[in-house]
């Protein structure tokens, strides 16, 4: 478990990096400009955290808050407009070509669809072996051969032989799934960025993949950042939860603190708008306590960005400046400031 | 549901016998639908729920007598209302069952909204392309469309507006006005909420209890997720590889004692729950066997931890488990009370 964040703090000195977090955010910013200039999206608006090693994270939210474009930045796809990405407490915001490509070897991603992530002209062996040839690993054809299996049997795709020469389209979306996970495993990375790895592969098999990844990450000592829309598989396959609403963390901590406990009423509710296969529910209606969609990041509310669908919101909600992460015990962080009265 | 005489005495609003639908593709013919049998009463919500190419959307679109090609109901029957809709001709189809005795929310059909229409003209198309009278009579639809929309939870000017002015939830509850205006006995909702976010999922199965209290109205509610259905279903039918694995009510598929066919079983043990702490999320093994050239016997048995010899040479019959509860599995006959916790 890493040490306590600091809220998004925009003082000129930068908190002090953590040499421990295999990746650390600090007051993480991107904002996009659309409609020729005129109006600023704010997709990720002031985010600290840590990851640490052997940890996984989970970072969940609706669309739109900004989950994704985390995943991005981290990836190093796109460049933040603000705040620090650090790796072992060295600044990876701004590196050149040949440091990004260094950095890139040690944080992988999987991505959400496991059918467009891969070339349909490539045989498996290839998707495997295209990222040591990037990253020129494995001098010679038998040595990327050898790797390549060895990952296949990571993933339990075994015999390997008898799938590295097929075409992805002959693979069901589990087994591409774990195809995606052998592919980020053949670098040997410290941090894997598993956006929805599981949400478009069929509920008998979702488990299937988040238990391999489980295995993987306690053999391997792998960080993971889980990028999720569905809090009930974090609870399964997470250490801890941020959970995201338009462009920032409202609630940090352990994961069944958070969902156990929630502070956040944003969190309650998306905890309670879960469905459970347990009888009784039929024309029971939920007690949902927010009201509306996600508003637009250009236009992001005054005050506290969820004053404006939330139940319990007063007056000072929207009038006083918005609420910083506030430790509430034990590394639960939480930013409301009404938290204890609701 | 359990009160059989009472069950008899009420004259299904869908009765579905033996339904064969195959897809006659160049690499053979595949068995979408291999003789499904349900029926569905007034007032009634019937769930569909299996993994992805069981055969719950095909038993979707083959209610409304409208399989995608190559598709073809080769046999069995579809009565909405009383009435035989398998064999009938196309125009009768679209002029006087479609939509006015049974609809349909597709799925996805919310990112389907012509852009260049209003919602105003988009449920008028919906009534001139259902509707037998060559005019409409636009006072009336008008009515109607401000009455369904309203129940949905939307406002007036939502008519005048383009889908791209709406949200996700908007455009939802706009797509299931459109299911509704007409007023048919039955509804179709093929996965309603699986492209929108959690809460507005909440908000949209709030909606659908609402008009289920309020208005009875009948429907088939398609999803994979068990979580959802135990929500919005009085019964549930379990499909696999184009075949029920089981029927039974909320209570027989939720309850203590737990569903009676394995395969429901293990998904059920598979599906997440956030309140109740489950240690390890159960999988199943394998994927569904090819529907060209199902596997002999059982259809599950090559997936199966309970398999017997038996179970890979003869096809289990859908029997009577208990009143109302049906499962198609030798195990589950035999023995009702193996291993259930």
């Amino acid at each position: 478990m890493s040490a306590i964040e600091t809220g998004a703090a925009p003082a000129a000195a930068a908190p002090a990096a953590d040499a421990s977090a295999v990746l650390e955010l600090q007051d993480l910013r991107r904002e996009f400009r659309v409609h020729r200039g005129k109006s600023v999206v704010r997709a990720v608006d002031g985010v600290s955290l840590k990851v640490a090693r052997g940890e996984i994270l989970g970072l969940v939210g609706e669309s739109g808050c900004g989950k994704t474009t985390i995943g991005k930045l981290v990836m190093k796809l796109i460049a933040p407009t603000g705040g620090r990405i650090l790796r072992k407490g060295e600044d990876c915001t701004d590196l050149d070509r040949a440091a990004t490509e260094a950095y890139r070897r040690r944080v992988q991603m999987i991505f959400q669809d496991p059918y467009a992530s891969m070339n349909p002209h490539y045989k498996i062996r290839d998707v495997l072996e295209e990222p040591l040839l990037i990253h020129r690993v494995g001098g010679s054809r038998a040595e990327r051969a050898a790797l390549a299996e060895e990952v296949m049997a990571k993933v339990k795709m075994t015999p390997a032989a008898e799938f590295l020469d097929r075409h992805p389209h002959m693979l069901s979306g589990g087994q591409r799934q774990r195809i995606a996970t052998a592919r980020t495993l053949i670098l040997k990375p410290e941090l894997i960025v598993a956006d929805e790895p599981v949400s478009m592969i069929d509920l008998s098999t979702r488990a299937e993949i988040l238990h391999l990844l489980k295995t993987l990450q306690g053999d391997m000592e792998l960080s993971f950042l889980y990028i999720t829309h569905d809090i009930s598989t974090a609870r399964y396959f997470t250490d801890r939860i941020a959970v995201m609403y338009l462009g920032r963390i409202v609630e940090i901590g352990a994961q069944d603190e958070v969902i156990d406990h929630p502070r956040h009423p944003y969190t309650r509710a998306l905890i309670e708008a879960v469905c459970e296969p347990v009888p009784g529910r039929v024309g029971v209606k939920r007690a949902l306590n927010v009201t509306g969609e996600i508003p637009s990041a250009t236009a992001v509310p005054s005050g506290c960005r969820f004053h404006t669908r939330c139940c319990y919101a007063k007056e000072e909600c929207a009038s006083l400046p918005e609420p910083e992460l506030q430790d509430s015990g034990g590394g639960h962080l939480c930013a409301c400031r009404r938290w204890k009265e609701i | 549901m359990s009160d059989n005489k009472d069950k008899n005495a009420k004259e299904p609003v869908l009765e579905v016998k033996d339904l064969r639908l195959h897809y006659f593709t160049s690499k053979g013919v595949v068995k979408a639908l291999d003789g499904v049998s349900f029926r569905l009463d007034p007032g009634e919500a019937l769930g569909l729920v299996g993994e992805s190419g069981c055969g719950k959307t095909t038993t979707g679109v083959a209610l409304l007598n409208m399989p995608s090609p190559p598709g073809r109901i080769v046999s069995g029957s579809i009565k909405v209302g009383g009435v035989e809709i398998v064999g009938m001709e196309e125009q009768e189809l679209r002029r006087t069952v479609r939509w006015s005795r049974i609809s349909m929310v597709f799925q996805g059909a919310m990112n389907c909204l012509t852009p260049v229409y209003t919602i105003r003209d988009l449920m008028l198309e919906t009534w001139r392309v259902h509707d037998d009278a060559e005019r409409p009579d636009l006072p009336k639809v008008e009515a109607l469309m401000r009455k369904y929309l309203a129940l949905v939870g939307l406002p007036e000017h939502v008519l005048g507006r383009y889908p791209h002015e709406l949200s996700g939830g908007m455009k939802q509850r706009v797509v299931i006005a459109m299911a509704l205006f007409l007023e048919p006995q039955v509804i179709v909702m093929d996965e309603p909420t699986t492209a929108l976010d959690v809460i507005v999922q909440a908000q949209i199965l709030n909606l659908i209890k609402d008009l289920k209290a309020e208005r009875g109205i009948s429907y088939i509610f398609i999803t994979h997720d068990l979580a959802v259905e135990a929500e919005v279903a009085d019964r549930i039918m379990v499909m696999y590889a184009g075949k029920a694995a089981e029927i039974g009510t909320n209570e027989q598929i939720f309850g203590e004692a737990g569903p009676a066919h394995p395969y429901t079983r293990k998904l059920l043990a598979s599906t997440p729950r956030i309140k109740s702490r489950v240690s390890e999320l159960a999988f199943i093994p394998g994927s569904p066997p090819d529907l060209v050239d199902p596997p002999p016997g059982c259809r599950f048995a090559p997936r199966c931890e309970f398999a017997k010899p038996k179970c890979h040479e003869a096809e289990p019959p859908f029997g009577e488990i208990e009143s109302g509860h049906f499962a198609a599995c030798w195990k589950a006959m035999e023995d009702p009370e193996y291993e259930r916790n």
